[in-house]
């Protein structure tokens, strides 16, 4: 008992020295840093377009790092999918296996979120996914670029989803698809309202859908090159944000793919309510 | 890093003033026709080769499976049926033996009982002949012995001086014999 409590007593002066150690680092990082290249943390450089072969003007058909790194992400999906299972095996491979999980997880997906009647849309769904997860994990790649870090990616994916799904609904169910909007289970006075919110809240869809998988990239990406400043600027101490960019590199990872699976399944949810539009 | 930086710090005049890279809308155009490119190429990718491929893959090993269950369950009714007929041979075989068991026994029965009514026969027989012969012995050896009682009678009665008769003296051993 008396040992644990030492150790407790310990193991609190430790933490209090910790932060001390780092208040001090940080402040006289910020006093001192300025000869150390004027703190030179431009976070936001990761994110530019930048024409692979020579010039400055980005054209519509420039081939810019983007280009490469979407190309990258082309073929790491080949060498899964296509290269992985070209064996074929009814015991498979390691590629092959993990191709065998994309598939199988994504199906799944599909089928329990949106419905028997919408896995014929399971291949548009698997680009998509397959898509932003390649994206994203070629973007933790030290030096790479992340497309999916860019609103104008996501929010063609995202209304790429959202056309398809609002055509898809009023083909299926013609104007009866106008039923998602009207809340049949709500008292009757309050329907028009709800109807109101109910349409702002399907046209804000595509927004939150795009914002969210490239806010939650870039806003990591950026923190890393914060962190990866202050590691530059306190020298010796530069190990305090070497650590921080371990932890926020390991949230990262998992974001990574958290995020393709949230814009995946949101398609699904969105697809549902174009294929079942009543509440 | 280094060049990284370098290249950079000469661009980074502009992109500080545009701001955000992510809001330079002039390389919107370049960005969407590169994604839609993109997209393109790896829906025709997965649909075309890659879905496929794997569908078939999970469909193969699922009716693979499928069929070893169907294999296995027939199997274990046969095994099942297999112990039945074991069974079923073992209880004939049972009956059989026990059949057979109840006729050897009923065989050997009657022979002995066939063996010991013969032996009966014959000792029933031979014990009358026995008698039979006993009993001329017996009458033999009475006539035997009323000749020698009248020889020595009649011997007696010479030798005390008296002479009789054959007949009465017949008569008398004849009486003393039945007394």
């Amino acid at each position: 008992m008396a040992d644990q409590s030492a150790n407790k007593g310990s193991g609190g002066i430790a933490k209090i020295a910790f932060f001390a150690v780092l208040a001090v680092v940080l402040v006289s990082g910020l006093i001192f840093a300025p000869e150390h290249a004027g703190l030179a943390i431009h976070p936001m450089d990761q994110f530019e377009l930048t024409p692979l072969f020579g010039g400055e003007h980005v054209g519509t058909f420039t081939v810019t790092n983007q280009t490469l790194w979407m190309g990258l992400a082309i073929v790491g999906i080949i060498l899964l999918l296509v290269v992985g299972t070209s064996g074929g095996k009814e015991v498979p491979t390691r590629s092959q296996s993990v191709a065998e999980l994309a598939y199988g997880f994504v199906y799944k997906m599909v089928e329990d979120v949106a419905g028997k009647d919408a896995v014929k849309y399971f291949p548009g769904i698997m680009t998509l996914f397959m898509f932003i997860v390649f994206a994203n994990f070629l973007g933790l790649i030290p030096m790479s670029f992340t497309p999916t870090s860019h609103i104008a990616v996501t929010a063609v994916l995202a209304m790429i989803v959202f056309v398809f799904v609002t055509v898809l609904g009023f083909v299926k169910n013609g104007a009866g698809f106008l039923g998602l909007f009207w809340v049949s289970s709500a008292p009757l006075p309050l329907r028009p309202i709800l109807a109101v919110i109910e349409l702002i809240s399907y046209f804000v869809r595509p927004v939150s859908h795009s914002i969210r998988l490239a806010g939650n990239v870039m806003a990591g990406h950026a923190v890393i090159k914060v962190f990866a400043g202050f590691a530059a600027a306190l020298g010796l101490f530069g190990f305090f944000p070497i650590l921080a960019i371990s932890a926020v590199y390991a949230l990262e990872v998992l974001v990574a793919f958290i995020q393709a699976y949230v814009f995946t399944i949101l398609t699904c949810v969105y697809l549902k309510d174009a294929l079942h539009p009543s509440h | 890093m280094a060049s990284n930086t370098q290249t950079t710090d000469a661009a980074h005049g502009a992109a500080e003033s545009a701001g955000m890279p992510q809001l330079d809308f002039s390389t919107f155009g370049n960005q969407i026709f590169w994604l839609v490119v993109t997209l393109v190429v790896i829906y025709f990718v997965l649909s075309k080769i890659a879905l496929p491929r794997i569908e078939g893959i999970l469909q193969a090993r699922q009716t693979r499976i499928t069929n070893y269950l169907t294999t296995a369950e027939e199997m274990k009714l046969k095994a099942v049926e297999a112990e039945a007929a074991y069974n079923q041979a073992l209880a004939d075989a049972r009956t059989e033996a026990n059949k057979i068991v109840a006729e050897a026994r009923a065989e050997i029965q009657a022979e002995v009982d066939a063996a010991a009514a013969k032996a009966d026969a014959e000792i029933a027989a031979k014990a009358a002949e026995s008698e039979a012969a006993i009993a001329e012995i017996r009458a033999g050896a009475v006539d035997s012995v009323k000749a020698v009682a009248k020889d020595a009678a009649k011997e007696i009665l010479g030798t005390l001086g008296h002479s009789a008769d054959a007949k009465t003296v017949t008569a008398a051993v004849t009486a003393r014999m039945k007394g």
